[in-house]
């Protein structure tokens, strides 16, 4: 055997194939499975794409680097169930590219934090952590409050999204800076947003601004669907489909 | 390529395609940034024209003087030099980061500004972690390997001055993943964080490197290829691997500087700690293992231990490695074959580790002594030892019951620092404190003192740094799941936020100490490069070859 190494010792080329394939092999045995087992993602109602302006406040969020403090990923262990509520599902993160999981909880877990927290709760968290939470850690996001949304890219965005698989229709792509506009307008005719994105979509002003589309407004807006679109009332977690 | 008519008559053809290429992508960025109505896209033009236009100056002047020979009967130790400088450099950087990053944790009302986000934590964390991980870390290799190489090869580098393309290209890697973060420019895929215009340009940048490498191996007039080098080819290809998969993406257009990662959900997150881990793996670990191969058996002028444990724990540590992925998703949607796998995986690794960790360590055997008089002797030592214990904390924490109480808690902050600060910071600081005298033609170092005083600042900042984390870890994750007698949560989640502003602050402290190392060490080192050469005569490839033959 020592004999044999002997050839991969004096052989470069040789000796960079067998790196390949050896490091090869782990990565394909564990990745590839999860595109093709149907079990992987579970079957679930509810979950959508992002709206426009979600998509918007979503990508602030990764921006200002949030995964690195917070994760959205509640494991199924008794504390954090009671803590965040149901542990997260696959599919609930399905259409997010690239998944904002995280690996560190420097700040509490957010996969669930929508709803459970006012607007004006989360403006004030914003612009100083500190005024609602005096022992936070948390730095303060003050100038998203100040800053216009520039939303000239959303329908790109949008687009990108589609060619990674992501369900938007030529119709949303269309109609996606009128979309944003809509859900941050309390006054803007909701029928049509609701037709291409489901009757629960949030819409109302949601840094206390009505006059301008900030980016408070996006991020709140994404903080504030986090964690509620599936119908947790009808999710049957010990059905085979759903067993992992 | 440089005959001896040819260095007469014509300039070199390397330096001529090299002068051409950065022509085209000069324009190419001129187009780019002028095309683009994204701020952060034109930001980042802005730098790679302004970057490709000095080179170009540097280069019209260079070949026209007739600088860009590459005499092959000498080594290529220029792009060396500036290695080092680059890594010293890049480690206070990055060191200075992880520092600020530390106080903000500790004193959060002091160290933050509201209407300034690129001071945010989140901003300055990718600029730490990458700072330290691929612009000290990478240099770190891309140096050492550049010397390594050389000298183990008998052969001066190839690519004549490619490598110099390979050290500046990097350089403006670094560069514009750090101005990157700081202007919010990040795809938040963990140590992967720029965007793809910068993925795109990394891999050139690193195919070249790969190239430059395997070349000076063709060239090499030793049958033999030296163990070091085996495990900076399996660092430098499968680090090719891994960047390119995981960046897989869609940009949102040509000239805009978000994308979207090609996968989603369940299978992103894998794909991405398969990277993460392995970045761990093949960069933090592989690469500096081919680091100790080679400066611990010079310095401790003794043969590695032994050459078949060399190559069992070679083989075994690359093809484990690439598994452990998955134990950074325990108890996450992702099925749980693949974190069962990935588990078993991380524990079966502990066994290739230590098997790096003897042959290091055992190399020193018959030169024990040189542990009491010889500090750079001793920083090798001492971060073989913490390889050591950070390579069995790891597959411990790889247990999913362990992992259950240790995940997102800064417990794996801590972990990361033993083997960050403690194995590959001792390493390549021992690495560099061998590299200056030999490149700089000097006897020893200015100050052995000085360098004593690096040692035990360090070593007692590394101590105090993951102490300090072991408590606010262990102490977070208990509470996280501590119960009331009558069944409810005992605490709120900013009980737990506040109850570690102590470990913060020790913290905080052990860094500054870390750093303030580093720093002395820089001194130490520009001090060593201004004293008078000794040895007069360049280290030519007639020299005799180092005595570096593997014990059979």
């Amino acid at each position: 055997m020592w004999k044999h190494h002997t050839k991969l010792e004096r052989n470069s080329l040789p000796l960079v194939i067998a790196i390949l394939i050896v490091v090869s092999i782990g990565g394909i045995v564990e990745i590839a499975p999860l595109f093709y087992l149907e079990s992987t993602i579970e079957k679930v109602e509810g979950v959508r794409p992002y709206t426009p302006l979600e998509l918007e406040g979503r990508d602030i969020y990764i921006r200002e680097g949030c995964y690195t403090c917070h994760s959205q990923m509640i494991r199924p262990l008794r504390d954090e169930v009671e803590r965040y509520g149901h542990y997260s599902l696959a599919a609930e993160s399905m259409y997010d590219h690239p998944f904002q999981w995280g690996s560190k909880r420097t700040g509490p877990d957010l996969a669930r934090v929508g709803g459970k927290y006012s607007d004006g709760w989360h403006t004030d968290h914003l612009i100083d952590p500190r005024s609602v939470v005096p022992e936070s850690v948390m730095p303060p996001y003050a100038f998203l409050a100040k800053k216009t949304l520039d939303y000239r890219a959303i329908e790109d965005k949008i687009r990108a999204m589609t060619r990674v698989g992501v369900p938007y229709t030529q119709d949303m792509i269309d109609n996606a800076k009128e979309d944003l506009e809509t859900q941050a307008d309390p006054f803007a005719a909701p029928t049509k947003f609701q037709n291409r994105y489901g009757g629960k979509v949030l819409q109302r002003d949601f840094d206390g601004d009505p006059d301008r589309l900030t980016e408070m407004d996006a991020l709140v807006a994404y903080l504030q669907m986090l964690g509620t679109l599936v119908d947790f009332s009808t999710y049957q977690a010990e059905a085979p489909e759903n067993r992992r | 390529m440089s005959t001896q008519t040819a260095r007469t008559e014509a300039a070199p053809i390397d330096a001529v395609l090299l002068f051409v290429t950065t022509g085209v992508l000069a324009f190419g960025a001129l187009l780019a940034t002028a095309l683009s109505d994204d701020r952060l896209f034109r930001f980042h033009g802005w730098m790679f024209l302004g970057a490709f236009v000095i080179a170009l100056s540097v280069m019209t002047v260079a070949i026209t003087s007739g600088r860009l020979r590459s005499p092959q009967t000498e080594y290529a130790d220029g792009v060396v030099r500036a290695g080092v400088i680059a890594t010293m450099f890049w480690a206070v950087v990055g060191l200075l980061a992880g520092v600020v990053i530390a106080a903000q944790l500790s004193w959060p009302a002091l160290l933050y500004f509201p209407d300034h986000g690129w001071l945010n934590f989140g901003r300055l964390r990718p600029l730490h972690t990458s700072g330290v991980v691929f612009a000290f870390g990478g240099n770190a290799l891309i140096a050492t390997s550049f010397y390594v190489v050389q000298r183990t090869c008998r052969a001066r580098l190839a690519g004549g001055v490619w490598p110099w393309f390979v050290f500046w290209g990097y350089q403006l890697f670094i560069v514009l993943a750090a101005t990157g973060y700081l202007a919010g420019i990040t795809q938040s895929r963990e140590y992967a964080e720029p965007e793809w215009y910068v993925d795109l340009w990394l891999t050139a940048v690193w195919v070249a490197y790969l190239f430059v490498f395997l070349g000076t191996l063709w060239k090499r007039k030793e049958p033999h290829i030296y163990v070091a080098n085996w495990f900076y080819l399996a660092f430098i290809v499968t680090i090719a691997l891994l960047h390119i998969v995981n960046n897989l993406a869609v940009p949102v257009s040509g000239l805009n500087s978000r994308s979207v990662s090609l996968f989603a959900g369940v299978q992103d997150a894998l794909i991405q700690w398969w990277y993460g881990h392995n970045a761990v793996g093949f960069l933090l670990t592989a690469g500096f293992l081919a680091m100790m191969y080679y400066f611990v058996p010079k310095r401790a002028e003794r043969p590695v231990y032994s050459y078949r444990l060399s190559i069992v724990h070679f083989w075994s540590l690359i093809f484990i490695y690439i598994w452990a992925g998955p134990h950074h998703l325990h108890y996450t949607a992702l099925p749980q074959w693949a974190q069962t796998l990935g588990m078993t995986f991380s524990i079966m690794l502990w066994m290739p580790s230590w098997g790096g960790m003897i042959n290091g360590l055992m190399t020193l055997s018959g030169a024990w002594d040189k542990l009491r008089t010889d500090p750079v002797i001793r920083m090798m030592a001492v971060s073989i030892a913490f390889y050591g214990m950070s390579t069995f904390e790891g597959p411990l924490m790889s247990i999913r019951e362990v992992n259950s109480l240790s995940h997102y808690t800064d417990w794996t902050i801590g972990h990361v620092h033993s083997g960050a600060l403690g194995w590959v910071g001792f390493i390549s600081f021992g690495a560099m404190y061998c590299l200056v005298p030999w490149l700089w033609k000097k006897e020893k170092l200015y100050s052995n003192r000085l360098a004593e005083w690096h040692f035990w600042i360090a070593t007692l900042g590394i101590l105090l740094y993951i102490c300090a984390m072991w408590v606010s870890g262990i102490m977070e994750g208990l509470m996280w799941r501590e119960y009331t007698p009558q069944g409810f949560l005992a605490n709120s989640f900013v009980e737990t936020v506040a109850a570690k502003h102590i470990e913060n602050v020790i913290r905080t402290i052990g860094g500054l100490m870390y750093l303030s190392g580093a720093v002395i060490m820089s001194y130490n080192l520009w001090r060593t490069v201004r004293m008078p050469s000794s040895a007069p005569s360049a280290q030519s490839l007639a020299a005799p070859a180092p005595a570096l033959i593997a014990a059979e």
